[in-house]
């Protein structure tokens, strides 16, 4: 027990330490590896809740996938953090001030209320847990499973509603055309009377 | 935990509106550049077959189906009928502006069409997951609308803004809905008011709970103080779709409302009937009197959005059924007058021109009296002049807010009301006194002028018998 206390802990503790850090550091690239990090060590929280499914999900979609791709933008895209942090210093303190005056309303609205651990079942009692989310999810969660999917969906015709460049902007030459062309198509002969000397 | 036949049939209007969705999205990507109206002609028919199937599956009594987490009953039906008809005549008025603007792609139907679907996951939704997924749903869709004319800096401003600030609420939403369930440890609205009712150890809990839920319904409503993306996002967008925004949403925003503070949380109403008072006084106060200072009428009509939305959460804020009855009749009543209001802009604008100034109604009655007085019909409610039907919306809400002991409430109702009447009248001085600064005759379809005209004189002709329209609210609260 003192262990997986002591495991909880420390995972806690990396990764508070790495979301700070991912707003915190100068290098975008940085910052996405400190996120990666992020979700390695909540990922490690879950799997003590007996989550694996959720665990091992968050790491295969989130670092596998999504990261990647994130680096690969942040790479690509050359973000000019400079302009990005204009401004950063000058909303500081009145953002500081808000979210100290939440944090002192919060903790004195629940300082004192303890959770009762009882409300909220964590581990799957038989069999393992992504049997358990395979059997409900296309059954009981099968309604918003779908919605879900749309969602997805409108994600998809969002994107691609909002870049996407009908392609007869581009200027490409038609050769069967250039061939064909004749003089008179191209130059024009203009009789401009000469310019008296001076 | 096997679904039925039933389940389906229950659910039948929102299979429908998906397939046909997703049958125009494919059908639009093939269709030559001259057969672009028939993704127009199926999204109406989609829409039409949707309320046709919601007539047809009209529920007499509150029916549950997909395990519990879809709730068909008289009061969603309605809203449902309502929205679908919203965003079919929005589609009407939307079609000449995209035109002249070469923004009439397949996307801003089928877009739109997935927001109505949003729409009425939202309100037939009976656990926060659905409640979570529809309004995303919705959201989502209207972020792309917002940007969808991307060329332009303010619209890509509005759109950001809108997400940014969207995200947010959705934050706090989804907060505040974890903590409810973390102290009832239940998803399904039913199940969470029974665990509310029987626990009496977790109060403070739950109605921490319960500030983030009322932030982000905030939020989503635009009620003051978390207004601030309103006036931006309606200036920004492009008409049609701050059209779609302030319609048909509010009616969904109000379903979000009525199923998690009514249906889930009818227990913690004490708790919760502060904050909402707050928020409509606020949002009436600083909605009335900011909307006089505007010049751009897209800009006015949000901050009047933001003073109606202040006085449906009164009808609320009694938590009583004849003032959910009466909050319901202003949600409908305010979503065909905004209808009509935005739609006049749009009968106005060309090609290469927005109609968004209030110096663009100067002298409308010299050009064209008969728009004039439709737009006259719909200032005029929106007032609260008798006997249209802004007023007996008005006269409901504010009838139940006296019936519950909140008279000092009603008098602040009615006092910024009479300071908002300022605005709404002087649109009327500019279109009958002033000269007209353009002379260029109104060159809309005949389909949108016959829409508009009835949208007008519904509101005239409802106004005159209103009972029938309060009592159908009523009956479907059960």
């Amino acid at each position: 027990m003192i262990i997986e206390k002591l495991i909880f802990y420390v995972f806690a503790a990396i990764l508070v330490f790495a979301a700070a850090r991912v707003i915190s550091v100068r290098n975008p690239v940085h910052a996405a590896l400190f996120l990666v990090l992020a979700f390695f060590s909540s990922s490690a929280i879950w799997m003590l809740l007996h989550a694996e499914f959720l665990a091992i999900t968050l790491v295969l979609v989130y670092v596998g996938a999504v990261m990647v791709l994130f680096l690969f933008v942040v790479m690509m895209l050359d973000i000019n953090l400079a302009v990005l942090r204009e401004g950063f210093a000058h909303y500081l303190p009145v953002g500081i001030l808000v979210g100290l005056v939440i944090l002192a309303e919060m903790l004195m609205v629940v300082g004192r209320w303890q959770l009762d651990k009882n409300v909220v079942k964590t581990a799957v009692e038989t069999g393992s847990n992504t049997e358990a989310i395979g059997k409900v999810l296309y059954t009981v969660y099968v309604y918003p499973f779908e919605i879900a999917a749309v969602i997805l969906l409108v994600a998809m015709i969002a994107a691609i509603t909002l870049t996407m460049r009908p392609k007869r902007q581009n200027k490409y030459q038609k050769p069967e055309q250039q061939v064909n062309v004749k003089r008179a198509e191209r130059v024009r002969l203009v009789k401009m009377p000469a310019e008296p000397r001076e | 935990m096997t679904l039925a036949v039933t389940d389906f049939a229950v659910v039948m209007p929102e299979i429908f509106l998906l397939t046909m969705a997703c049958l125009v999205l494919v059908i639009d990507v093939y269709l030559p550049e001259t057969m672009r109206n028939l993704t127009y002609q199926l999204s109406q028919g989609t829409l039409i077959g949707t309320a046709l199937f919601i007539v047809a599956m009209y529920p007499t009594k509150p029916v549950l189906a997909m395990n519990n987490m879809f709730v068909s009953d008289q009061m969603g039906a309605l809203l449902k009928l309502f929205i679908c008809g919203i965003v079919f005549m929005a589609f009407i008025y939307s079609r000449g502006y995209l035109r002249d603007r070469n923004l009439l792609k397949g996307e801003f139907f089928v877009l739109g069409l997935l927001a109505t679907l949003g729409m009425l996951v939202m309100v037939s939704a009976h656990t926060f997951l659905t409640i979570y997924l529809g309004l995303e749903l919705l959201s989502l869709s209207m972020y792309a609308l917002v940007a969808l004319n991307r060329d332009s800096a303010q619209s890509s401003e509005a759109a950001m803004k809108y997400f940014v600030l969207g995200a947010l609420a959705s934050g706090m939403l989804l907060y505040g809905i974890s903590i409810i369930y973390g102290v009832t440890g239940q998803m399904d609205l039913a199940a969470v008011a029974n665990a509310i009712k029987a626990d009496h150890e977790h109060h403070t809990a739950l109605v921490f709970g319960v500030v983030f839920i009322v932030v982000g319904l905030g939020f989503k409503f635009g009620a003051v103080p978390f207004h601030m993306w309103v006036p931006d996002v309606y200036q920004g967008a492009p008409t049609p779709v701050t059209l779609l925004i302030s319609s048909a949403p509010k009616l969904a925003a109000f379903a979000m409302l009525m199923r998690l503070l009514v249906d889930g949380m009818q227990h913690l109403h004490a708790d919760w009937q502060g904050m909402i008072i707050v928020l409509s006084v606020l949002s009436m106060a600083i909605g009335n009197l900011v909307a006089i200072a505007q010049s751009n009428i897209k800009r006015m009509l949000a901050y009047s959005t933001i003073s109606h939305v202040g006085f449906l959460m009164l009808g609320i804020l009694t938590a009583t059924k004849t003032g959910y009855a009466a909050a319901m009749f202003y949600t409908i009543v305010y979503t065909l007058m905004s209808l009509g209001g935005f739609g006049v802009i749009l009968l106005l604008s060309r090609a290469g021109f927005e109609a968004d100034k209030l110096d663009d109604f100067k002298g409308l009655n010299a050009r064209n009296s008969w728009f004039a007085f439709i737009m006259l019909i719909l200032m005029l409610s929106m007032a609260g002049m008798p006997p249209l039907l802004g007023f007996w919306a008005k006269w409901a809400v504010l009838s139940e807010l006296i019936n519950s002991g909140f008279m000092w409430i009603a008098i602040t109702a009615v006092m910024f009301s009479v300071i908002g009447a300022y605005y709404y009248l002087r649109i009327i001085k500019l279109m009958y006194f002033d000269k007209p600064e353009d002379t260029n005759p109104l060159t809309a379809d005949n389909d949108m002028q016959v829409a508009l005209s009835v949208n007008g004189l519904a509101i005239l002709f409802l106004g005159l018998v209103p009972q029938g329209l309060l009592t159908v609210c009523l009956t479907s609260l059960g």
